[in-house]
């Protein structure tokens, strides 16, 4: 039984994985914490919803058109709440707010085009069947997630460690202003980055709708809480700490599901959460801030 | 009493009540921003208030303002419990832990039998009248001028400015930063007290992420500066939503809008440091002109 | 009183600290000197409490202080001016000065809000006392006034003023004459002579050598992280590794 769950485990977590990968990283890159992270999800999954329902795509052009709308909504949060922020000094919550109201804004539009029903996919989108690993049984749907997740976050880590981009993206994440003086357009960055980032939410979005098989416009909200406590626990900024951290998560959902109840499914990740705030605020990879003088 | 009064306060009574409640949830997120803190907590804090208050009046018959008590005490309590390790950090940590919580509450009362889960609480007997608003509105009025020029006010100011400077100079900023948090937890659960009295009927959806929203939406169109701040903007934030009713669910796009044109253009809110300034020049000009 | 013993700090790979020590006298004004980059302000930040050195100690009246909150070492009474100027902008000098003084003030909550005889006493006692203090400084007629209508040399004399307000037996000074003219300049020297003279110890970071050399007793001098030298003035102007590493290059800027 135990062995079972780690199927499950495993797809939900690596979903986990994919979102607060997008989320440190604007963080780590940015210096911003976009809780419109789970907006972006929420516009994904939609994307992929109508993609197979109104033009019959099949999965992986989905999971692209996903990814592609996505990103073009970050870019466009980035444009309209983020960027005017950069150019001038604000108050240090200032960034989050304008997040906030970004979020308030996309949900309160899908809301009103979409209603607050729950919408599926066609039943036989993917079909049902499952396959054998070591006494585990991963059905196909599954064995796809979690494909897809650990495809797209190696392609994340060849990106960010092979590529021209990626060099550039590291060190602005160092020191924006160093990469500035050694000739990194640093804008062009930010928006890459938050592009990205916003498009790894989006794939996460429709894998999600897919796991469940239930898209509505709050599914943000859930989920924005589930990357919040995953980029802590693995420390804010780390790319392996959200990896692992969304990894951690899942188990412990599923695993706290399994044996304890599934009412307090969603308290989960705030006990990780607050739990993590106790003993090592900076996360398991992350290093301990110290305040300046 | 005149006839248009009477059908004007039968119409919009509530309307009103809701402006004392919303002001007061102002004031409680206004105290966790004056130092330097965000806290999207204050609508999770409102509804352990005011499941906390119903349960006590109906189930254990409380007078109600014992009720109202302990709808406070008990979400500061939760304050102090989540404060104390997140506070220690800087403002953003508090944001997301509050973020968290406030799903958790939702998820909680959602489950719980004795909060009747996702029907909530029917039939909480109409207790709120017009002077207990009144009456908890100018204490915490009275509380908010007090603290202005008083050395709990100076050291919740100097942390908001700088807090490593603040640290420096002595002060204990986590300990301070906690019990803003607590009291604003407070102010919030006595607000869901009232409010629940009033409505009859309290159900898990209120107090979620979008009432949080809406709360942090009045302090910082109201502006941050002084306590009046999220009273003018709570206050408007209430009347405006019912004049534009007819935009449907559009109506929450508001809040984010302005939510981003006041963060991006107007970054002191309705209510800055100038206000008072230009007030004064225009009452001096005015005495002068008679 | 004040005894720094082989501080040693790592940020990541890099050692800022390398075993610096040194000790500052009661009622003297000591001087820290070196080039831009040296680790006088992390000596400083580590004093404070604002950062953990790697290893070493500070101990301060026969204290050991090392790893102590910031809030414990002011209470302990050490109190520290900033390179860059921290006052608060937002609220005025009065209450700039009496945040500095927080920790005299003892009236509850509950007196704050009744406006207990207590609250009232206290706030107008403290007052005034924040008004003499402003005076030390020559900026009591000014002390209604927000902190940021006044200008460079006022802020800082704001923030030493601040300082003094907690009561400190020492006195941390981080480049006080940073961007004042000779005038100016000469102003300070004489007002940290005479803060000095009322019984408060110094520890003065500074660049301006006028300044240095006319006003500390004994002087330490940091250079990529170590001490290279200390003394009296007389012995750091002659001592050939402090000419080749800082001395030789620009003299006093400001």
């Amino acid at each position: 039984m135990f062995f079972q769950q780690i199927a499950n485990a495993l797809a939900l977590g690596s979903v986990y994985s994919l979102f607060a990968i997008g989320f440190t990283l604007i963080f780590g890159v940015l210096e911003v914490i976009t809780l419109a992270h789970g907006a972006v999800f929420m516009i994904g999954a939609f994307a992929g919803l109508i993609a197979v329902t109104k033009f019959n795509f099949s999965i992986i052009p989905t999971i692209l058109i996903s990814m592609l709308a996505s990103g073009l909504a970050g870019f466009i949060i980035d444009l309209v709440a983020v960027k005017p922020l950069r150019a001038r000094k604000f108050h240090h919550l200032a960034p989050m707010i304008a997040t906030i109201g970004s979020a308030t804004i996309i949900i309160s539009i899908y809301q009103g085009i979409f209603g607050a029903e729950v919408y599926r996919f066609p039943f036989d989108f993917v079909p049902s069947d499952s396959y054998e690993f070591y006494g585990i049984q991963l059905t196909l749907l599954q064995l796809m997630i979690i494909g897809t997740s650990f495809l797209l976050m190696v392609i994340m880590i060849l990106l960010l460690n092979k590529t021209k981009w990626g060099k550039a993206v590291r060190a602005v994440a160092e020191s924006s202003k160093t990469a500035a003086l050694l000739g990194i357009p640093v804008e062009k960055v930010y928006q890459f980055t938050m592009v990205i980032s916003s498009a790894f939410g989006g794939a996460a979005g429709v894998l999600t709708g897919l796991n469940f098989n239930a898209i509505h416009t709050f599914m943000g909200g859930p989920i924005l809480l589930r990357g919040i406590a995953v980029i802590i626990l693995g420390g804010m900024g780390d790319i392996r700490g959200a990896m692992f951290g969304g990894l951690i998560l899942g188990f412990s959902e599923v695993l706290s599901v399994a044996y304890i109840s599934s009412d307090f499914r969603d308290a989960v990740s705030f006990g990780l959460l607050f739990f993590i705030l106790l003993i090592k605020p900076s996360g398991i990879f992350g290093k301990v801030m110290e305040r300046k003088g | 009493m005149p006839e248009y009064l009477t059908s004007f306060w039968q119409t919009y009574n509530t309307l009103f009540y809701t402006i004392f409640v919303h002001g007061m949830l102002g004031l409680s997120i206004y105290i966790t921003l004056a130092c330097g803190q965000l806290s999207l907590g204050n609508a999770a804090f409102m509804g352990i208030g005011a499941y906390t208050a119903a349960l006590l009046t109906i189930h254990m018959g409380l007078p109600f303002g014992l009720s109202l008590i302990f709808g406070g005490i008990l979400p500061a309590v939760v304050a102090l419990i989540i404060g104390i390790p997140t506070l220690r950090l800087s403002g953003v940590y508090l944001a997301m832990a509050t973020l968290g919580f406030g799903e958790v509450v939702r998820v909680v009362f959602l489950n719980m039998e004795i909060t009747g889960g996702s029907l909530g609480l029917n039939g909480i007997p109409l207790k709120t009248e017009l002077w207990h608003l009144f009456i908890v509105m100018g204490i915490l009025i009275y509380f908010f001028i007090k603290l202005k020029n008083s050395r709990f006010g100076r050291i919740l100011e100097a942390i908001n400015e700088d807090e490593v400077a603040a640290s420096v100079m002595g002060i204990k900023t986590t300990y301070f930063k906690v019990w803003a948090f607590a009291i604003g937890a407070f102010i919030a659960g006595v607000a869901g007290g009232l409010n629940a009295h009033f409505t009859f009927f309290v159900s898990p959806r209120e107090y979620g992420f979008e009432p949080a929203v809406d709360i942090l939406t009045f302090a910082i169109l109201g502006g941050t500066r002084t306590f009046w701040g999220p009273l003018v903007g709570s206050t408007i934030l209430t009347i405006l939503p019912e004049m534009l009713r007819f935009l449907g669910p559009y109506r929450l796009a508001l809040n984010g809008i302005i939510l981003l044109l006041v963060v991006l253009y107007l970054p002191n809110g309705i209510v800055n440091k100038d206000t008072f300034d230009n007030l004064k020049r225009l009452f001096k000009e005015k005495r002068r002109n008679a | 009183m004040l005894k720094v013993e082989n501080l040693i700090k790592d940020f990541g790979g890099l050692r800022v600290l390398d075993n610096v020590s040194f000790e500052v006298r009661q009622d003297s004004i000591y001087g820290l000197i070196g080039p831009n980059g040296a680790g006088k302000t992390t000596v400083f930040n580590i004093i404070s409490g604002l950062l953990k050195p790697s290893k070493g100690k500070i101990i301060f009246n026969n204290q050991e202080i090392t790893n102590q909150k910031p809030y414990v070492i002011t209470a302990k009474g050490i109190s520290r001016t900033f390179q860059n100027i921290r006052i608060f902008k937002e609220m005025t000098l009065l209450e700039n000065v009496l945040v500095g003084m927080h920790r005299l003030f003892s009236y509850s909550t509950i007196s704050m809000f009744f406006d207990m005889p207590k609250k009232k006493r206290e706030e107008k006692k403290l007052k005034e006392k924040a008004l003499e203090i402003l005076s030390i400084v020559h900026l009591s007629e000014k002390g209604g006034l927000k902190a940021e209508s006044l200008s460079y040399g006022e802020q800082r004399k704001l923030e030493l003023a601040r300082a003094l307000a907690a009561e400190p037996k020492l006195l941390l000074i981080d480049e006080p004459a940073a961007g004042m003219n000779p005038a100016e300049t000469k102003e300070l020297m004489n007002e940290i002579v005479h803060i000095n003279s009322k019984g408060y110890t110094i520890c003065l970071i500074e660049h301006d050598m006028k300044v240095v050399m006319g006003i500390c007793e004994r002087i330490a001098v940091l250079n990529f992280g170590e001490l290279i030298a200390e003394g009296s003035p007389f012995e750091i102007r002659s001592n050939n590794k402090v000419i080749e590493a800082y001395l030789g290059k620009e003299e006093g800027c400001a």
